[in-house]
């Protein structure tokens, strides 16, 4: 306990005084990134590792609330409205795609979420007369929230991290919930809840609801952060990625999808200084992962210094009982 | 002949080519339980294979077709064989590696044939029309309907009334018992893998003529054929054949009627099928 209150003491700092010692506008921004996909993949860590259900859709719904502040700020509403009818709309987005997947669980999960989330991508690329197709929608200008504009990346970065530390909260208080405790319950032993009067159902669609809003949330912080959205953001790679940075990190754990996010962002910023293709490395990541740390980077990492360990305690046989399972991530 | 006509004979066409991308994905689905998302990747694959067989090598179009389906098959064979197969018992695994493979398989392609549509020539035999019953017909987009109804028809032999059809038949119905009568299935999952990805490759190459290949394709076919499978049914023959005319129609007419909303319309069948039947119309069990 006392490891995690340092630790997140240390990120807490860390976290405040970014723009203080980071060189450079450029990489304050990359910060912004990062917590608006740490964001996003809280989003999808609340389906895949507390619901057991992976969605490769997200992105329709991420991209559904960029798409709907552009479209409103460009029909002259103001930020206030714009943000409360993307976040409404993206609820209500949400809740068709939860009940539409919902109809089957596991794989036939991610197949359908897949279609709907390609559909999204179609509406974005082909709706020409809402979303300018290809060419996307430019929002003019960032709001300004309590009368201190965030056009500057310093201030950008200090709005996007009250809103992550939120959404961090938020997301905490959900799954130790009784009712994360239940969503637990349908993930693990969906039969069990039903012979114990739970309604698996409704509780993976409020689930889907709160990953939904989550995804929400940070698509109208990239919104306004890259002051832009076009097709691309609601494409199959964008809803892969956050994918990865949870399975990267490490499911089912709120610390797993955030070192996610940094990490395939850090990655991905450094990458596309040197290299041109992404998608390749993105797609080669994928693959490495998923063949050599199913579980993760950091249970992974951890289950390697475990078996390290027990591997040097084995020379001295008085410390050779020890728990071997390898625990959660506090 | 009128716009209708013209358009009922593309959405046919299109929908044989789905038939070709969509009955081996079913199958795979059907037989592995897991959806490939490489399949789309395989398509597109096939199809500047066999266009630079015959753009760069001056081969002859059938040829092309034929080298087009066995490299896929040779590629599908060595994915099913050195990653996936590995990576059994765990299906989350599995899609999220067929998820990457379709990424790189993407950047790949953009990379070694550039960004810009690459288009085919039809076979000479086959320029021009075909007058039946008094009406004129695009002879090319024939020859597709007809190439999918002998596919059809053989796939539907090979399964229904031969011993290895017998054998994938058991597997998709129940692995485990399967392999309790002494059925390899992980030797049928390669035979399966392998068919798909060369009926995917061939019906990217025979779809080069029509649609071009351009980068992109991949991720505008693998969800046709995830709807067509979601509306047939997993692992069922005759679902797909009907899922891809349904989706070839409502998705060429969706693109003529309401040309901003054709994805859309892809929407209606499938929340209808899912709502009154999850398991799809010919679909035995819920994907």
């Amino acid at each position: 306990m006392t490891a995690t209150r340092i630790g997140l003491l240390v990120a807490s700092v860390v976290m405040v005084t970014v723009p203080l010692w980071v060189p450079g506008d450029y990489y304050i921004s990359v910060c912004s990134q990062i917590l608006i996909y740490a964001i996003f993949a809280l989003s999808v860590d609340v389906l895949l590792g507390y619901a057991g259900l992976v969605s490769l859709g997200h992105a329709g719904l991420f991209g559904l609330a960029s798409y709907t502040v552009a479209v409103c700020l460009g029909a002259g509403l103001g930020h206030v409205t714009a943000i409360v009818t993307a976040i409404g709309l993206t609820l209500a987005g949400t809740a068709v795609f939860a009940a539409l997947s919902l109809r089957t669980t596991g794989i036939g999960f991610i197949m359908i979420t897949l279609a709907l989330g390609q559909i999204a991508w179609g509406l974005a690329y082909r709706w020409v007369s809402i979303t300018n197709g290809d060419n996307g929608l430019s929002v003019a200008h960032r709001p300004a929230p309590f009368g201190i504009p965030l056009d500057a990346p310093s201030h950008f970065y200090y709005a996007t991290a009250v809103v992550f530390v939120l959404a961090v909260i938020a997301t905490w208080i959900f799954v130790h919930s009784p009712f994360g405790a239940s969503l637990k319950g349908t993930r693990d032993q969906p039969r069990r809840m039903t012979a114990l009067g739970y309604h698996v159902w409704l509780i993976r669609f409020y689930a889907c609801l709160f990953s939904g809003f989550l995804a929400a949330v940070a698509g109208i912080l990239f919104v306004y952060y890259t002051e832009f959205v076009s097709p691309p953001t609601v494409s199959l790679t964008s809803s892969a990625e956050p994918v990865l940075m949870v399975i990267s990190g490490g499911s089912g754990t709120l610390f797993g999808p955030i070192v996610g996010a940094i990490l395939i962002e850090i990655v991905k910023n450094v990458a596309s200084a040197y290299i041109t293709r992404w998608n390749m490395m993105l797609g080669a990541i994928f693959v490495a992962i998923v063949m050599f740390m199913p579980d993760g980077l950091v249970p992974g990492t951890i289950r390697l210094v475990r078996r390290l360990l027990k591997f040097r305690r084995k020379e001295s046989p008085a410390a050779a009982i020890e728990p071997t399972s390898s625990g959660p991530v506090p | 002949m009128s716009i209708w006509g013209v358009l009922a004979i593309n959405s046919i066409t299109f929908g044989g080519l789905l038939f070709l991308l969509s009955a081996g994905f079913s199958l795979i689905f059907g037989l592995m339980r897991i959806p490939n998302l490489t399949h789309g990747s395989l398509f597109m694959l096939g199809g500047y294979v066999g266009a630079s067989m015959v753009l760069a090598y001056d081969l002859p179009f059938w040829l092309a077709a034929l080298i087009a389906a066995v490299a896929m098959a040779v590629f599908g064979g060595l994915i099913e064989r050195f990653l996936l197969r590995r990576l059994s018992g765990s299906l989350l695994a599995q899609v999220l590696v067929t998820l990457g493979i379709a990424f790189i398989v993407a950047d790949f392609c953009l990379m070694v044939w550039s960004g810009d549509p690459i288009s085919v020539r039809t076979p000479s035999a086959l320029v021009g029309g075909t007058r039946i019953a008094g009406l004129f017909f695009p002879t090319y987009r024939i020859a597709i309907i007809v190439i999918a109804v002998v596919v059809a028809a053989i796939l539907w032999a090979l399964l229904d009334r031969t011993r290895l059809g017998a054998m994938i038949r058991a597997g998709v119905d129940d692995p485990q018992m399967a392999r309790v009568v002494g059925i390899r299935v992980s030797r049928l999952f390669t035979i399966v893998f392998c068919l798909g990805a060369a009926l995917a490759g061939f019906g990217g190459f025979m779809g080069a003529p029509i649609l071009t290949v351009y980068p992109g394709l991949d991720f505008d076919m693998l969800p046709l054929a995830l709807v067509v499978v979601i509306l047939g049914g997993v692992g069922s023959l005759l679902g797909s054949l009907v899922g891809s005319i349904a989706i070839g129609f409502i998705y060429n007419f969706g693109l003529v009627v309401v040309p901003e909303l054709a994805y859309f319309v892809l929407f209606l069948p499938m929340v209808v099928v899912l709502v009154v039947r999850p398991q799809g119309l010919f679909g035995k069990q819920a994907p």
